[in-house]
């Protein structure tokens, strides 16, 4: 969404260069999401709503908690409300995920954008969208392994979760984080939140939680928001969260090296008819031929009807 | 012997023969114009290095925008092309005798091919190759065609969708590169899609068994 902030850029999409890396410090940020501290009240929702000045349209009840029924290009966050039946306790167990970009070490978006800049990743790990780049053709939604990027019917440009990336690059938490009420979303460095993951997950085995886990998932290279689950071998029943995410094969075949192949093969096809030319030279019609074919015309005037034009 | 000596007579008849009339000419050059336009901004969106080619349209989201109508132009202006040409385009066994000296036609040595028809070989496989990807490229258009089609289907079928778009897209441009180069180096073929005629010259020696019927007064499009 935002304009590029005063924070160093790692990658940048359809971008042959490299950014400087100069200033690097290597320092990563994270968000972290302890789903299981979570009380489902949307103060999140509202305080991303109100940080980035968004609107959400008014909604109807279909029944569930979910409040939009799915991510828009206006709510960046969304609690996705899932009740499970645990079969090793017989307890029922209600899931609240909170869902939004996840800012993939490897993002799919960015891989997949073919508009330069429109897709940044800062040397933070922060993926963001520069939205005056962004030319609204959705390849990032095709990209993305968690079905986040939504493009706004209004001005047809891509939006989702900034990490609150202007607010980062001034040294402020994320709206989110410092909403809600009670501290299940949590910001700081990457290592800072693995350590405080590391602490919540033991204390949710000795609550009998034995596969209480950290989700930064290794298929995209690691997330820079993370979920504390209580139970990390089963991430699918928290309103589908991919076990093992990974940009699409056919992603990275579409946007591969394919596509210098792919190049190479045009340029090869127009270069080799130009030496075909140079080397075998025109194909021309030579006076026999035109003879051969006027007296052809003339037998055919005599025998029967004439040809459409015949001019000496 | 490096010096070729040719006899030219005084006089040379010349006979004209019609091959395209100007419905199928303005037919052809849209969509030619149309693939031209459509092949620009396609690769526009294909690859960083050629994002440069968006500034032709007005700039990436126009690009974005006018890519898929201009597909919708083109479907619709082949397909007429389509009707017009696809009889003259069925394959036979000329066709295959055409082929297996493909040899001698990249050289030029046509005098040891067959006679044929109105179209040879190349340029039915070029039809029929470009009719089979026009329609490949429509569908997976029209899944990725976000702006009005979004949701429609799953995120999967959308980037198979995308892929085989952009394989479909270079296939054609390649088979169009063909097409094009054969107009510029078989002499005297263009002139039959600006003017409608071409020489008999050309056609006894490109398309003697069409001329044969054509100067029979046979059937002719």
């Amino acid at each position: 969404m935002a304009s590029y902030q005063s924070l160093d850029i790692k990658r940048r999409s359809a971008s042959t260069s490299t950014p400087p890396a100069v200033r690097s410090t290597g320092l990563e940020v994270a968000k972290l999401i302890d789903v299981s501290k979570c009380i489902g009240c949307k103060a999140c929702q509202s305080a991303c709503l109100e940080w980035n000045n968004l609107r959400e349209e008014v909604g109807v009840n279909t029944g569930v908690y979910d409040n939009p029924h799915d991510l828009t290009a206006n709510s960046w966050t969304l609690m996705r409300f899932s009740e499970w039946d645990n079969p090793d306790t017989g307890n029922f167990e209600w899931l609240i995920r909170k869902d939004g970009c996840m800012h993939c070490a490897d993002p799919g978006c960015l891989k997949a954008c073919p508009s330069p800049g429109a897709i940044v990743q800062y040397t933070n790990g922060i993926v963001d969208f520069v939205s005056e780049n962004c030319i609204g053709c959705a390849y990032c939604v095709k990209g993305c392994p968690f079905n986040i990027p939504r493009i706004s019917q209004v001005d047809r440009k891509a939006y989702k979760c900034t990490l609150c990336s202007d607010r980062v690059a001034v040294g402020q938490g994320p709206a989110c984080a410092k909403a809600c009420p009670t501290a299940a979303i949590m910001f700081g460095t990457k290592d800072d939140m693995k350590e405080q993951a590391d602490r919540r997950i033991t204390d949710l085995k000795s609550r009998g939680f034995a596969n209480a886990g950290l989700y930064d998932p290794a298929g995209v290279g690691g997330t820079h928001v993370m979920y504390v689950l209580h139970h990390l071998d089963k991430p699918e029943i928290y309103a589908g969260l991919p076990k093992d995410p990974q940009i699409s094969p056919l992603v990275s075949a579409w946007k591969g090296t394919g596509k210098i192949l792919a190049l190479g093969a045009l340029a090869f096809a127009a270069v080799g008819a130009f030496f075909h030319h140079t080397v075998v030279g025109p194909n021309r019609v030579s006076e026999t031929d035109e003879e051969n074919a006027a007296d052809l015309a003339e037998e055919g005037a005599r025998s029967g009807p004439t040809p459409e034009t015949r001019t000496l | 012997m490096a010096v070729e000596i040719e006899r030219r007579p005084i006089m040379v008849e010349r006979t004209e023969v019609r091959r395209y009339g100007a419905s199928a000419r303005v037919n052809h050059w849209i969509t030619a114009a149309t693939f031209t336009l459509l092949a620009l901004s396609g690769l526009a969106l294909f690859h960083p290095s050629l994002f440069f080619l968006t500034d032709l349209f007005g700039g990436g989201a126009n690009t974005r925008a006018f890519h898929p109508w201009l597909g919708v132009v083109l479907i619709a202006s082949f397909a007429i092309l389509f009707v017009r040409f696809w009889s003259h385009n069925l394959w036979n066994r000329d066709d295959t005798q055409w082929t297996k000296q493909i040899g001698d036609v990249v050289k030029g040595e046509e005098e040891k091919l067959p006679e044929l028809g109105k179209y040879n070989a190349g340029q039915k496989m070029v039809f029929w190759g470009t009719a089979l990807l026009i329609v490949v490229l429509f569908a997976t258009g029209l899944v990725i065609w976000d702006e009005y089609f979004h949701g429609l289907v799953s995120i999967g079928t959308n980037r198979l969708a995308a892929l085989v778009h952009s394989l479909a897209a270079i296939a054609a441009i390649l088979l169009i590169i063909v097409h094009v180069y054969a107009g510029i180096w078989v002499k005297g073929s263009i002139r039959g899609m600006t003017e409608g005629r071409v020489t008999g010259g050309w056609a006894w020696r490109h398309h003697r068994k069409w001329l044969r019927q054509e100067a029979k007064g046979e059937t002719h499009d």
